[in-house]
């Protein structure tokens, strides 16, 4: 059996977590920090102190999150030599993503409130550093598999801002030639497997991507190491199929990440109020598998577990679970007053901005200065203004589209009277056709 | 009068008791297979049986007390099938079970594609819960032939996240009656996602599993869903009743870029009859002729096609003609085989063993009446299984199915009109 621990990586305190310790392994774990995922001494430094260059990681003191990454150890790249863990190259396009998504989910905001979108959107602001923190480390054969949430997962993927806001007007030009909507993308070319609008139904899916991945490698004998990533959130953590998917991909050692983005709350149901033990990275080790919890409004420390636990799925060893701690700064969704929450929390969690956390560390470590940050934030909101023009251009999905993508063989529709395939009825193409 | 072979056996096959062992409870092995049988009055449910076991064994049992009726000679109504058979009877071919038909088209597929695979509760080690899967994992391994934990509705998420990502899998519902809890996934996503996804992924997946009502085997495991899955969109439903079509259809199952839910039935698993050596597939979307016939037309499918061809025995005797389609394709359905039966015939009987309420006859009349309105000599008959859980004890459990004389009065009624 493979060793497996629970981390918990400590973040700040907040409601009532143990903020003593933080270097915390389960009761059942069966070898201690030996174990490759978790075995290393790096530290993250934390992002509140200031730091110059040349500052190597030192001891710890009682505040400093502690991060294990074998990995990092091993890094010969510039940044580990400066002792910085991103290059200003890493940095800027970690920022360009994060202000993508962002800027773009902003105007989603704007573009629903003039009736440009319309049904159930979900805005991401707050959460950017989860996505970015992983996505970014995924090559394009890599799967990405998200839920109702998932405009930035598509984005940081590599789906064009274009084509993920036609998508969201209904436009035929969208990823989906606007038959998906906000809680459907989908990518073949970028490798985006959903968008799902009920919680949990992606990840029997993911599980599904990691299977193939595994069975291509093994049984095809193929080079292939592919990686899938599931996000949720905290609420899908109490359904059944994320118990059964961790289940089986322990079990198979399926190359799989299980991401949680616990934004602690569930549209209005409080993740304590829901969950009989609310520290999810613990139902990790139940199954076989390391369970990790980092601060995910910290890009840098979520990509340095995601580092190790991409690396451990490439390697074949099996699935993690990482719990990000993260936050929405917008209601559930467009339609959510968001009345229920605590405005100190929210005011928390603004402070804790990913995207101002991360331009504070690249200025403060000199890896671009103000102005180039604001280069990169005038070229995103060309994109995205970019972005709208286009679908605002674009034509509405025409009558003949209605029955184009029910079935991939269209002889799915059956023989009519008259003996012909339904789909060879001239009114099919018109979308007029009786089916 | 020795057993009849070819597609013919299927009609002499099948009471609707036709376990002779009354040790068969488990859901594995039904003890009886294709045999000769007396018919009996219509109001005597029991009858003869001379079993050929699976186990090669020879059972006999009278379960029958009472008076016996007409007696009818089979080969008359079977020369007239014979005429209908698909090319089954023109190559001598090779003798096979249903289930080792369903295997052997499996195998065939699985050879031919090394996409192609299996997932599902007790399918590799175990050789699944009707041994269709029988030594395929000893022969493809444990990857292609995957044992997977009990959790249906996320082992079928599974199926569709592998077919989205280029394989071609299998999913075994042990019971179809299990794969309720795997209604989200089927629904939202087997058969959404092509379309949500504006057409960019496929998922060529095939679903299938036993189901219908067995012998005894209590109200869950004798669920019909074909019901309940029809009105999802993007699904193909179809339904084998011999081992002609059951490798048929599981071989263009598999080939096929839809996803495809295969419904296979309990107590059909050990019919017998004779199959081509050739390679061969049946059309997904197209309804099999069993009986040409001219006086009425009676759709059906899966188990009951053989208590309507046990019914048509005694209406043949009585003087009338009845011709008998199995749908097989239960979503779409072939209207046009339909429809020329309907255009010849002008009265239509439905016979099916899905619930009253909702089914499959209740869409097909439905169908029928909307594009063949103008044909009907008489209203649409449509003889359904009870709205009733499938009660255990062997007695309710024969009356909320169909059974042959209710058939038979059913035609007499709309000759009669």
């Amino acid at each position: 059996m493979s060793a497996f621990s629970a981390l918990k990586i400590q973040p700040p305190q907040l409601h009532g977590l143990n903020s003593k310790k933080f270097a915390e392994k389960s009761p059942s774990c069966l070898k201690t920090i030996s174990n490759p995922f978790l075995g290393s001494i790096q530290r993250i430094p934390n992002l509140r102190r200031r730091r110059g260059v040349s500052d190597l990681p030192r001891a710890a003191s009682p505040s400093t999150i502690v991060a294990i990454s074998e990995l990092v150890k091993e890094k010969t790249s510039k940044s580990a030599a400066s002792g910085l863990l991103i290059t200003r190259e890493e940095g800027l396009e970690l920022y360009e993503d994060m202000i993508l998504g962002r800027s773009f989910e902003d105007m989603c905001a704007q573009m629903y409130y003039r009736g440009k979108m319309f049904g159930f959107v979900h805005l991401y602001n707050g959460q950017e550093a989860v996505s970015t923190g992983f996505i970014k480390l995924l090559t394009q054969s890599d799967s990405v598999v998200s839920t109702y949430r998932d405009h930035v997962h598509s984005l940081s993927k590599g789906v064009s801002a274009r084509s993920v806001m036609s998508e969201l007007f209904g436009k035929t030009t969208g990823c989906c030639r606007g038959q998906g909507g906000s809680m459907h993308m989908f990518s073949k070319e970028h490798n985006v497997l959903g968008g799902f609008a009920f919680i949990g139904e992606g990840i029997p899916v993911a599980t599904g991507a990691a299977f193939s991945s595994k069975y291509r490698r093994e049984v095809l004998k193929e080079e292939c190491d592919d990686v899938t990533l599931a996000f949720f959130g905290d609420g899908t953590c109490n359904n059944g199929q994320f118990f059964e998917c961790l289940n089986m991909a322990a079990l198979w050692k399926l190359p799989i990440v299980f991401v949680v983005e616990n934004n602690l709350w569930a549209i209005g149901m409080s993740h304590l109020r829901a969950t009989s033990d609310p520290e999810i990275w613990k139902k990790g080790p139940a199954f076989g598998m390391p369970g990790i919890h980092v601060d995910g409004m910290d890009v840098l420390k979520v990509r340095e577990v995601a580092k190790e636990a991409i690396g451990r799925a490439r390697r074949g060893e099996g699935p993690t679970l990482v719990e990000c701690e993260t936050y929405r700064f917008r209601g559930h969704s467009l339609a959510d007053p968001d009345e229920l929450r605590d405005p100190a929390e929210k005011a928390h969690y603004a402070a804790r901005d990913p995207i101002m956390a991360l331009k504070k560390y690249i200025i403060e470590n000199n890896l671009a200065n103000e102005s180039e940050l604001k280069v990169i934030e005038k070229k995103i909101d060309e994109i995205v203004e970019e972005a709208v023009e286009f679908a605002d251009k674009s034509p509405l999905p025409p009558r003949s589209q209605l029955l184009e993508n029910v079935f991939a063989d269209p002889k799915g529709f059956g023989i009519g009277p008259d003996g012909r395939y339904r789909c060879e009825d001239p009114g099919f193409t018109e979308g007029t056709a009786q089916v | 009068m020795a057993t009849v072979q070819g597609l013919a056996t299927t009609m002499t096959t099948l009471p609707e008791t036709f376990f002779s062992s009354p040790s068969s409870r488990s859901i594995q092995f039904p003890a009886v297979v294709a045999g000769r049988r007396h018919h009996v009055a219509q109001s005597q449910r029991r009858i003869t049986v001379v079993g050929l076991r699976s186990d090669g064994g020879v059972s006999f049992s009278n379960q029958g007390a009472g008076h016996r009726g007409l007696h009818l000679i089979p080969t008359a109504v079977a020369s007239t099938a014979e005429a209908s058979a698909s090319s089954a009877t023109a190559k001598p071919g090779h003798e096979l079970l249903l289930f080792e038909a369903l295997r052997e088209g499996l195998e065939e597929e699985m050879d031919r594609d090394p996409l192609v695979c299996v997932m599902g509760e007790d399918v590799g080690h175990y050789g699944g819960s009707y041994k269709v899967t029988k030594g395929l994992a000893n022969k493809f391994g444990d990857l292609r032939v995957l044992d997977t934990p009990i959790a249906e509705n996320s082992f079928t998420g599974m199926g569709i996240g592998a077919a989205m990502t280029g394989l071609r899998p299998i999913v075994e519902g042990m019971n179809m009656g299990f794969l309720l809890l795997a209604f989200n996934q089927i629904s939202n996503n087997c058969g959404m996602l092509h379309y949500t996804s504006g057409g960019q992924f496929t998922i060529p997946i095939v679903i299938r599993g036993p189901g219908g009502v067995g012998r005894q085997l209590g109200a869950e495991h004798s669920q019909r869903l074909e019901s309940y899955f029809q009105s999802v969109p993007g699904l193909q439903m179809v339904a084998c009743s011999t081992s002609y079509n059951a490798k048929g259809l599981m071989k263009a199952a598999i080939r096929s870029e839809n996803p495809v839910i295969l419904f296979e039935h309990v107590l059909l698993y050990n019919l017998k009859e004779r199959i081509p050596d050739e390679e061969y597939i049946c059309c997904l979307e197209e309804a099999e002729m069993v009986r040409p016939g001219e006086h009425i037309t009676i759709l059906t499918y899966s188990r009951m096609r053989y208590h309507v061809m046990q019914a048509a025995k005694t209406l043949v005797n009585k003087g009338y003609d009845p011709e008998v389609i199995d749908i097989r394709s239960l979503k779409p359905f072939d209207l046009y085989t339909i429809g020329n039966s309907v255009k010849k015939t002008h009265r239509v009987l439905i016979v099916e063993e899905c619930m009253r309420t909702g089914g499959i006859g209740a869409s097909l009349r439905a169908a029928i009446m909307e594009n063949f309105w103008d044909y009907l000599d008489t209203p649409i008959e449509c003889l359904s299984s009870q709205d009733v859980p499938t009660p255990y004890a062997g007695t309710l459990e024969d009356w909320t199915v169909v059974q042959p004389p209710q058939i038979v009065a059913a035609v007499e009624k709309l000759c009669c009109m």
